[in-house]
Parts: C-alpha cells; sequence; structure tokens
C-alpha cells in the first residue's frame, strides 16, 4: 500500500538508519581486513577535508562522476535505463584524445570547446544504437547499452596497442595531447580543473531544462507515465531517443573532461567505472541534477579518502567501492520503505 | 426480503463501502441448492461487489456469511473453495500462454509433481458429464471467449463447488454460445443439485432459466421472489426504478443545434466477439449524444474508435465535415476531436502537479523559445480551478486529489481546448455525489458552448439526465436513436436489455 | 579443414558452458517476472568464493560448495530487495553487481593479493572420450545432459515450473488460485542464483584456474541477452549461446587465418557482443516479455 502521507522526519530517518547500516556491514570487513573500522571511516569521510590537497583531489575525483551522475539521471528520469553510460564515457574519451592528438594548431579558446564537443558527439554516437533499437523497435535497451559497455574498453585496447601506440615509450598509453586542449585549472594550487566547471553547468543545464523547459516536462511525463503522456497527445519514442543521445552525449563530455583536464593521455585504466558509478550517484541523489553535483563530491571523498586509508591502515583500497555500493542497497531500500508500508503479516498459505 | 432459515448460504447484512461510496448497504440473501438464483440490477447496484465478498476476493466491513448455518469467515478464494464456492468473474482469472489442463492444475501444484494427467482426466470426466468440451491440451490464449469461461467453469467445478457464481457470463458471448452456457446452468441444477447464482442483466437470458431472482438497486436489495410470473417489464422496472423525483441538469429547452461535427458511417471493427457492426450516427454541435447500454456491447470499442487507439475495417469518420483518414490519434485530435478515457489513472500522471497536467496536452501554446511560460500556465490553472470548483491548488499532485476533483481537472483539460467534438467515457464512475453532479454540470456546459459530446456511460440515470438523444448500442450494433422526450426509462431499459418492442 | 571445424566446436563448448549455466538461471528467475541484473556479480563472486574456499581447503569440491552458497546469498538479498520490498529491479541488481565485484576483489586482495601473490589452484581437467569434441569439463558434460533437460523439465513439467510461469504471466490469477506469489519468485531467484554461480565457478575452478580482476568480463550481460533473445525457452537459449560461442571460438581461430592477421584482434574479441546486439535486433522486437516483468506484485 502506498503511504499517502509521510511525516516529514521518516525519510531522514530511514536515511540515517540506512547510513548507519552501511557502516556496520563494511565494518565487518574492514575488521577482517585488519583495520580498525573507526579509523577507516575517519580516514574515508573526515580526513580528506582536513587538508587542502585532500578537499581539491576529492573534487577532481568527484568531476567524472559529476557528468555520469548527470547523464544517468537524466536518462532515468525518463524511463530509459541508460546502464552505458560507461561506454559512452570511453567513447568520449576516444573523441578527445582524437581531437586532442591533431589540435596543436588550435588557440586555446577554440580547443577547448572543441575537446569537449568532440567528447560528447562520440557520447552520444556510442549510444545512438541501443537507443534507436529501443525507440523504433522496441528493444531493451538495458542489455543493448550495457553490452556496448565491454566493446568500448576493446575499442580503446585496440587503438592503444595499435596506431594510438605511444611514439615515445611504445607502451599502451596514448601520447600527450596538445597543449592547447588542456584544460585550465580552476582551483589555484590545485588539479582541479575546468571539467568541474563544465560539470556543474551541464548539472544545472539539465535541471533547468527538465524543471522548466516544455521538453522536460515532455521527459517527466514519459518517464513518470508513459500510457498518459502518449493520451495526451505526446510522442513518447521521440522522447526517448532525444533523451538518450542526450545522456550519451553529457557521459561523453565526461570522458573527454578526463583526457583534456587531468589525464592529458588515453590509458586503458582511464576509467574506474565512472559510468556504473554514475547509477550510484543519480539513485542517491534521487534522480536530482543538482543533488546529484553533491553526492559526486560525497563519493570523491570516499574515494579519495579511502585510497589514503588503504595507505594508512592496509587496508585494500577497493574499501570506498564497498562503501559506496552498501551505501546504494541501503539507502535504495530506506526510500522504498518510506513511500510504501511493507506488509510484514505472511500471506494466506 | 430474504429467504428463510432454510438456505445453504445465507449473507447477511452486508456492508461495504469504499472511501465515501457505499456499494453495499446491509444486503441479506439467500442462496439455495438445486436453483438457478438471477442477481439483477444495473452497474454499480453492488451485484459484483456482493459475489466478491462470498468469494473471498474482497472483505465486507460488516455482516456475516453463513453456510449451511454455520457463521464462516471467507478472507480468500481459498476459503471459498473449501467451503464449495466457486466463481468465474468477467474478466478470466486464467494465465493465457498455458494450456487449460495446466490452468485446472494450478490450484493443486506441488512442489515437484503437477498433476496434468490428473487435470486431463477431470477435464475429460467433466466435458463427458456437462457436456462441455473443452480441449485440455489446447493455450487458452487461442481459444474462442466461449471456451476460456468453459475452462474457469470447468476450474469451479474440479474444486467440487456446491455453489456456482456466474458474473455477467453472457456478456462475451454470442447467441448460440448463450444457449449453450444455459443448457449447462441447466443441468448443473438438476442433475448435480447445484446452486448457481446467475448475475446478469439479460432479461431473456433469466427468464429462460432463473428459478428465483433477487433485484439489487444502489447496494440494497430490492425484490427478492421466484422468477416464474415476473415479466420482463416488471423486471426492469424493479432495476431501474420509478421515476426519479431528483431534478435533472439543466435540459436544454429547445433543441436549437448546429451543424454536424462528428459523423460515423458504416464503421466496423473486426473482433471475434463483440466489435462494431454497421455502426451510423451523427452529432451536431451543442447537442449530447448519449449512448447508452450494458457494459459489454461495444461501448469500448466505440470509444476506442474515437480515440483513434482502434482503427475501423471499414466505414469513416468525418469531423466538421472534414474525413480524418487514417482516424489515428493525433489526426482526430488535431482536427476537433477531445476525449476523457474511462479510466482517469490510465490518463493522470499522478506524481506531477495539476497545472502540469493540466497542459499536457497543449504544450505547445504555453511554450516560449522552448520555455514553458509558468505564469500563463499558472494562470490558466487558477481559471480552472475557480471556473470547475476544483478543490486543489496548481501545485499539488494529481495523484493527491479525490476522484471528483481528478476527474474535473482533466475535464478542465478537455474543455479548455473548446473541442468542436468531446467523447466522454463513464465520467462519473466511482465519484461521490456532489462530484457526480458537479461533473454532469460540467458536460452540460460545454454542451451549451458548443461541443458536440458524446456521452458514453453505463449508468442509465446519467444518459437519460444529459442526453439530447440516446442512441442504445446492444451486440455492437446501434439499435435505435432516440430523441430525448421519448426516452423514458423503460422503454430505454427493454433496448438496452435486447428485449424486442 | 574438419580439424578446424572440429576445434571450434570443442572450444565454442567451453566457451558456452558458463554462458549457458548463467543464461538458464536467469531465464528461470526471469519466467517468474523479475529481472536480476545482479547475475554478473553472482558470477563474479562465486567465481572468487569458489576458488578461495578450494585453494583453502585444497577440495574443489569444497570450493563449488561455497560458490554456491555464496550465489544463495546473493539470492537472498536480491530477493528481499525486489520481491518482499519492491525496489526498483534495475537499481537492485546492479547494486548487487557492483556490491559483489567490489566485496570480492576486496576480500581477494586481503587474502590473496596483498604481497603481490595471486589465488591459483589445479584446476579439473577435461575429461576425454577420444578426438577434441568429446573431450570437456564435467561440468560442461553435466550442463548439457544433466543441467538443460534440468531446467527444461523444472519450468514446463514440474509444479513449481507451473507456478512460476503463472506469477510470471498472471499473479492476480496466481494469487486466486492459492498460489503464493512471493514465495515462488524467491524460489525462482534462488534457483536461478545457483545456475549462476555454478557459472562463475566453473571459470575459476575448471577454465582458468586462478582469479583474477576482471575475469568475468561481461558474460554475465550476454547471459542476459541471451534470455531474452532465447525468448525464454530453452531450446532458443541453448541456439543463442550456441551462436554466440562459435562467434566467440572463431574469432579466435580467425587470428590464425593469415588474410586476418592485421585485423586488430580487439576487433575480434568485440565480435561476439556485437554478434549478439545484431540478434537482438534481428529478433529482439515485440518479444514477448512475461507480463508481469519488472512489475513487483502488491496485494491492494
Amino acid at each position: 500500500m502506498l503511504r499517502s502521507a509521510t511525516p516529514w522526519w521518516r525519510g531522514p530517518l530511514l536515511i540515517a538508519i540506512a547510513a548507519v547500516a552501511t557502516f556496520v556491514v563494511t565494518a565487518a570487513l574492514i575488521r577482517w581486513a585488519g583495520g580498525n573500522p573507526v579509523a577507516a571511516y575517519r580516514y574515508m569521510f573526515i580526513n580528506p577535508l582536513q587538508s587542502k590537497f585532500g578537499i581539491t583531489e576529492s573534487v577532481l575525483a568527484a568531476t567524472p562522476l559529476v557528468f555520469t551522475g548527470v547523464a544517468v539521471a537524466l536518462a532515468f528520469r525518463a524511463g530509459y535505463w541508460n546502464i552505458g553510460a560507461e561506454g559512452q564515457l570511453l567513447a568520449g574519451t576516444i573523441g578527445a584524445t582524437w581531437f586532442g592528438l591533431h589540435a596543436e594548431d588550435l588557440p586555446k579558446v577554440v580547443a577547448v570547446p572543441g575537446v569537449l564537443l568532440a567528447g560528447a558527439i562520440c557520447g552520444a554516437l556510442w549510444a545512438l544504437v541501443p537507443a534507436l533499437l529501443r525507440s523504433r523497435l522496441g528493444i531493451d535497451e538495458v542489455v543493448t547499452t550495457l553490452l556496448l559497455n565491454p566493446v568500448a574498453l576493446l575499442v580503446i585496447t585496440g587503438l592503444l596497442n595499435g596506431p594510438w601506440r605511444n611514439s615515445a615509450t611504445g607502451f599502451p598509453d596514448s601520447d600527450v595531447v596538445a597543449e592547447s586542449v588542456m584544460m585550465p585549472i580552476v582551483w589555484p594550487g590545485s588539479r582541479v580543473h575546468f571539467g568541474l566547471v563544465a560539470g556543474g553547468l551541464l548539472a544545472l543545464g539539465c535541471w533547468w531544462y527538465v524543471g522548466r523547459m516544455a521538453g522536460g516536462l515532455r521527459l517527466r511525463a514519459v518517464g513518470l507515465a508513459p500510457g498518459a503522456a502518449r493520451i495526451a497527445g505526446l510522442e513518447v519514442e521521440r522522447t526517448l531517443l532525444v533523451t538518450a543521445l542526450s545522456s550519451g552525449a553529457i557521459a561523453g563530455v565526461g570522458g573527454a573532461s578526463e583526457i583534456a583536464g587531468v589525464a592529458h593521455q588515453l590509458t586503458i585504466g582511464i576509467s574506474s567505472g565512472f559510468g556504473y558509478t554514475g547509477v550510484i550517484v543519480a539513485t542517491l541523489a534521487a534522480l536530482n541534477f543538482v543533488g546529484g553535483i553533491a553526492v559526486a563530491l560525497l563519493l570523491g571523498v570516499i574515494n579519495v579518502g579511502s585510497f589514503s586509508a588503504s595507505r594508512a591502515l592496509s587496508i585494500p583500497s577497493t574499501m570506498g567501492e564497498v562503501v559506496q555500493s552498501v551505501l546504494l542497497i541501503t539507502v535504495v531500500a530506506a526510500l522504498v520503505i518510506n513511500r510504501f508500508k511493507i506488509v510484514w503479516k505472511s500471506v494466506d498459505k | 426480503m430474504n429467504n428463510g432459515p432454510t438456505s445453504s448460504i445465507w449473507l447477511k447484512e452486508i456492508r461495504k463501502a469504499y472511501g465515501a461510496t457505499v456499494a453495499l448497504d446491509g444486503v441479506t440473501l439467500g442462496i439455495r441448492p438445486g436453483e438457478v438464483h438471477a442477481l439483477l440490477g444495473e452497474n454499480g447496484a453492488g451485484k459484483t461487489t456482493l459475489m466478491k465478498t462470498l468469494f473471498g476476493l474482497t472483505q465486507p466491513d460488516s455482516g456475516q456469511i453463513e453456510v449451511d448455518g454455520v457463521p464462516t469467515v471467507i478472507s480468500t478464494p481459498r476459503d471459498a473453495r473449501a467451503v464449495g464456492i466457486g466463481m468465474v468473474t468477467q474478466h478470466f482469472s486464467l494465465v493465457k500462454t498455458m494450456t487449460v489442463a495446466e490452468n485446472l492444475a494450478l490450484a493443486n501444484t506441488r512442489l515437484i509433481r503437477v498433476d496434468i494427467e490428473g487435470a486431463r482426466k477431470t477435464a475429460q470426466s467433466a466435458n463427458e458429464r456437462f457436456g462441455l468440451d473443452v480441449p485440455a491440451d489446447s493455450i487458452v490464449s487461442e481459444l474462442p471467449v466461449a471456451l476460456q469461461q468453459r475452462v474457469e467453469i470447468l476450474k469451479a467445478l474440479a474444486a467440487g463447488c456446491r455453489y456456482l457464481i456466474l458474473d455477467e457470463p453472457t456478456a462475451v458471448l454470442g447467441p448460440r454460445d448463450v444457449d449453450a452456457l444455459l443448457e449447462v446452468v441447466r443441468m448443473l441444477r438438476d442433475e448435480e443439485s447445484m446452486a448457481v447464482v446467475l448475475i446478469s442483466h439479460k432479461m431473456k437470458e433469466i427468464e429462460r432459466v432463473a428459478d428465483r431472482v433477487s433485484v439489487l438497486r444502489r447496494g440494497s436489495v430490492v425484490a427478492s421472489t421466484e422468477a416464474k410470473g415476473m415479466t420482463s417489464k416488471e423486471l426492469v422496472a424493479l432495476m431501474v426504478g420509478a421515476e426519479s423525483q431528483r431534478e435533472p441538469a439543466a435540459r436544454r429547452a429547445t433543441s436549437a443545434h448546429g451543424k454536424v461535427v462528428l459523423r460515423i458511417v458504416g464503421v466496423e471493427t473486426a473482433k471475434e466477439i463483440g466489435g462494431l457492426s454497421g455502426v451510423s450516427f451523427e452529432v451536431r454541435s451543442g447537442e449530447i449524444l448519449g449512448i447508452a447500454g450494458v457494459s459489454g456491447n461495444g461501448q469500448t470499442d466505440l470509444v476506442e474508435l474515437l480515440s483513434g487507439t482502434l482503427q475501423p475495417s471499414s466505414g469513416s469518420i468525418e469531423i466538421d465535415g472534414k474525413k480524418v483518414d487514417p482516424p489515428r490519434p493525433a489526426a482526430l485530435m488535431a482536427a476537433g476531436m477531445g476525449m476523457l478515457g474511462e479510466d482517469r489513472h490510465a490518463s493522470a500522471v499522478h506524481q506531477l502537479p495539476v497545472v502540469e497536467n493540466l497542459v499536457l496536452d497543449q504544450l505547445g501554446s504555453f511554450t516560449k523559445w522552448g520555455q514553458l511560460n509558468r505564469r500563463s500556465m499558472s494562470s490558466r490553472c487558477e481559471d480552472a480551478i475557480k471556473q470547475f470548483e476544483i478543490k486543489a491548488t496548481s501545485e499539488q499532485a494529481l495523484g493527491t486529489l479525490s476522484g471528483g476533483n481528478m476527474q474535473k481537472v482533466l475535464l478542465a483539460r478537455l474543455f479548455g481546448r473548446s473541442p468542436k467534438v468531446a467523447v466522454v467515457s463513464q465520467p462519473t464512475r466511482g465519484l461521490d455525489v456532489a462530484s457526480t453532479w458537479y461533473v454532469r454540470s460540467l458536460i452540460s456546459a460545454a454542451r451549451d458552448k458548443g461541443t458536440g459530446v458524446v456521452l458514453v456511460s453505463e449508468d442509465l440515470d446519467e444518459v437519460l439526465e444529459l442526453s439530447d438523444r440516446v442512441a442504445v448500442m446492444y451486440r455492437g450494433k446501434i439499435v435505435a436513436i432516440v430523441d430525448a422526450a421519448d426516452a423514458t426509462r423503460e422503454r430505454i431499459g427493454e433496448l438496452m436489455a435486447g428485449v424486442a418492442n | 579443414m574438419i580439424d578446424v571445424i572440429v576445434d571450434l566446436i570443442a572450444a565454442s563448448l567451453r566457451i558456452g558452458t558458463p554462458l549457458l549455466l548463467a543464461a538458464l538461471g536467469e531465464l528461470i528467475t526471469e519466467r517468474s517476472g523479475v529481472l536480476n541484473l545482479g547475475i554478473e556479480g553472482i558470477m563474479y563472486a562465486s567465481a572468487f568464493s569458489g576458488i578461495a574456499a578450494a585453494s583453502y581447503s585444497g577440495s574443489l569440491w569444497i570450493g563449488l560448495l561455497v560458490a554456491v552458497i555464496t550465489g544463495l546469498v546473493a539470492g537472498l538479498l536480491l530477493a528481499f530487495l525486489t520481491v518482499t520490498l519492491g525496489v526498483n529491479q534495475h537499481v537492485a541488481g546492479l547494486g548487487l553487481t557492483l556490491f559483489l565485484i567490489s566485496v570480492s576483489n576486496t576480500i581477494n586482495r586481503i587474502l590473496f593479493t596483498a604481497d603481490g601473490g595471486q589465488v591459483r589452484v589445479e584446476p579439473w581437467k577435461s575429461i576425454g572420450f577420444g578426438g577434441p569434441i568429446f573431450d570437456q569439463y564435467l561440468f560442461t558434460y553435466g550442463t548439457l545432459l544433466i543441467g538443460v533437460p534440468f531446467v527444461w523439465w523444472l519450468v514446463w513439467r514440474s509444479g513449481l515450473g507451473l507456478r512460476i510461469r503463472a506469477v510470471g504471466e498472471n499473479p492476480e490469477a496466481a494469487d486466486v488460485a492459492g498460489i503464493h506469489v512471493a514465495r515462488t519468485r524467491y524460489q525462482a531467484i534462488l534457483i536461478g542464483t545457483v545456475f549462476m554461480s555454478l557459472a562463475g565457478a566453473f571459470i575459476t575452478l575448471a577454465y582458468v584456474g586462478q582469479f583474477t580482476i576482471n575475469i568475468i568480463n561481461g558474460r554475465g550481460w550476454v547471459a542476459l541477452a541471451l534470455v531474452i533473445f532465447g525468448r525464454w525457452n530453452v531450446g532458443r537459449c541453448i541456439a543463442g549461446a550456441a551462436l554466440f560461442s562459435l562467434v566467440n571460438a572463431g574469432q579466435l581461430q580467425l587470428r590464425l587465418v593469415p588474410a586476418f592477421a592485421d585485423v586488430p584482434f580487439e576487433l575480434l574479441l568485440a565480435l561476439p557482443y556485437l554478434a549478439v546486439i545484431i540478434g537482438l535486433a534481428i529478433s529482439g522486437r515485440n518479444v514477448p516479455y512475461p507480463s508481469s516483468y519488472l512489475k513487483p506484485y502488491r496485494r491492494l
């Protein structure tokens, strides 16, 4: 049964319970790793905020997550289950690298938008086939977007082992991109780059679009009640197609931002699951765009913190991912419990 | 109005309300074995609700059920089956992709074994005994509807029921299948001494087979007598009641109608049972054409046709003199057709606020440079709220509104566009009295402003109250179109029930 | 020429085993109306826990048992989230996958690789009956000779299968017939995860003999696609798995052909995934999803 009225405190309370549950579950794992859970959490959550370096590195780590979180939230809002943000981001890195390797003669004011645009186009292209299959043929996008993720990685591997192999070292990472493409640092004395600004702008743009533009209302209606939207004369399939491509484009810009902003070259490990983490960001932010920025920052802190925790306490650095995924599960359970009264009594035998 | 202490099943003072709507108002009824008991009443009278409480599909708010004198609590269909009650609902509870035998076996599955053989044998013996002719290994979705119904009956029989409830069984059957079904009913009564409760509107069929008739009206039993000696006319009169004292909503004094805004010519829809055949009518600007009929006689197809979701196999639709071909939703809407569907929840985006739902079908008028003009949307919404007396704020989520207010929003959306033709289907279903009155006056007002309205409703009162002309549908055809002045309850009721003149 | 074909078939059988196992598991689950996106994570975690247990206990069979238990626990979690709570199935499944992968990697680090080592076991060997095609792992024989008939019997002939299919097509009707919808879905999910965990265990305990990061490499998603391609039918799933495995084995062989020597092998590696997408595009239109797919059942 849907709860019709929830007291204002129930939501935050349940989320708090979710957070506590997360800590309890991961504490066991931390202890097994030989670490002190309380110390580990301090490293994960508090420590990064205690130094400028920690803060800026957290913001840096959050940057790609802003893009993928926004991309996934946009798609999910329309009822388009885009699980392929990872591949779309990787496609963006490819486009950005190509652009970056050929942009030596461009002035910076052209090159930077150009590289981001290249990322957007490639990301959208990577999203095109699943989007068409869904809107024209009604084929489930979950599987098609998922399958293209490993393909994107294979393309990168192929390029890096082949034509883009580093000319100097012979290793499978690309040459460094042109200086003109490298995005300016926006926080002096750190590595935080223009990509953060771009991501923030895209998040705000999506917030504006979905909330204020006619197309955004169409998107929301299609996502919430496609049947009612159709009855009101809205073109459901076209909305899905446009949304899917936009989602891919945003993820692609995220990839470009990684290349042009911090990595400056393409490597096989360019993405550490940013696209999948984007699903965590979007869900924890309840598909809000501005909230997604905050959640991305939180996850950025956890990423940086778990890295220093791993060094200080000798616990594996993957612990941060564990915390994130457990948090996802507990929060999402809490949100549902908040909205529906779970009937615990056993049904008739 | 009860059947005495010798009844084998006795429903006592059953009360059931859905929110503010009272579905059953203290119903007391007896069911005896070896008897076909017809349960008669208009849509919304409470017949299905009453039987659902007997079968455990819903719980009464108060009252008691006695089986063989023993008070029994029936909270699930399993409990009902345990005391020998079986029901064939209007929308079958069948798994369409499975075979008949598998459907039969559903109630008796164990972990490993599924007794398909047993189910087949049951089907076989029932086929022989009752002449049912159900092929045990056919997939349900491939069977004609009449046979699907037989499967449902078989399910009940296989569970050993002594009381079989059939809810509007002939609504989906052609004449020959009806004959066959009534044969089966007779056999069950005579040879098995079963009690059969037949929920129906169809006078003819009740005349043929019923031993006893109980009439429900607005949640109460108004009569319960032996069927012998009751004429159709008397039954219809009981069912629809005497002329009500209530003043109908402003009916047009003069027939000052305008030009023809909707013309349907010779429309057929291809369907195995049901569907429309040779439907033709006209609607003029400033008039309400009411479509009366018992549910299941083609009204749904007609509404789907007019909304564009069902394409005709022949015939044409003209709006304002121009043929709409092919009559798809976008084209019909562009030509000036508006629709209020029978399920308001399927037309509502519950999580979005009232104001956004209100403008959803004409976003173009509220968009400037791609951006929503919130101010004009707001003022439109405020106007609608005032004009239609909607008890809500523009920012409230549509899903939190009461049924009546939600309906008003959808009507505001429909009539706000001043469509040439408005098709309104079951506009007051499930609404309380006040909202019902209001919605009806809204429809009248739209008619006064010049819209041609097609009113499809199972509520005969409503049709009679609002319509300038009444078309009666029976088995996919329009059997008569009657002017309001000549449309008496008795006459329309007879036409609805297929009673020839 | 014949040798090439024979080798191709032999390799396909090996490659196809985990795919078919996982697909069969997902088939059973989806037949009850539930999507299990945790499939990749369950294969991953079972692959890891299996080999970890085998390494510690010295027995591959104990490893297999632990792998299956891992799958069951994961299945319980998914079932609780999606059936009892009614959480969005895409998010629950994906969250489960991310969780299982990160936990497995973490425990791997704790137990094995902290010092730069890697968990290894002496894997099961294949059992030969003469000729490359009949030189397969016990798993493969088991899957084809026991697994497939079992699943077919389960879904199409057993009482549980009838209930699962009824719940997947029309949970209301099943409820009226007295079937416990939630319990049936739990059962379908758990049986499914057993198969998925067997698939994962096969890869580490038989096929490879060690655990590396990214060992599953998207095979779970391929299995997911195979179920849709197979329209939730055992026979068609086998056909899809065979097709994919043949393409996969084929691209391995193709590399040896001189004409294809210059084609980057990554492109060939990508071929199987692309083949699945093309297969879906061709046959995936208007596919008959179980009618209650993705819908939590809530009695109102």
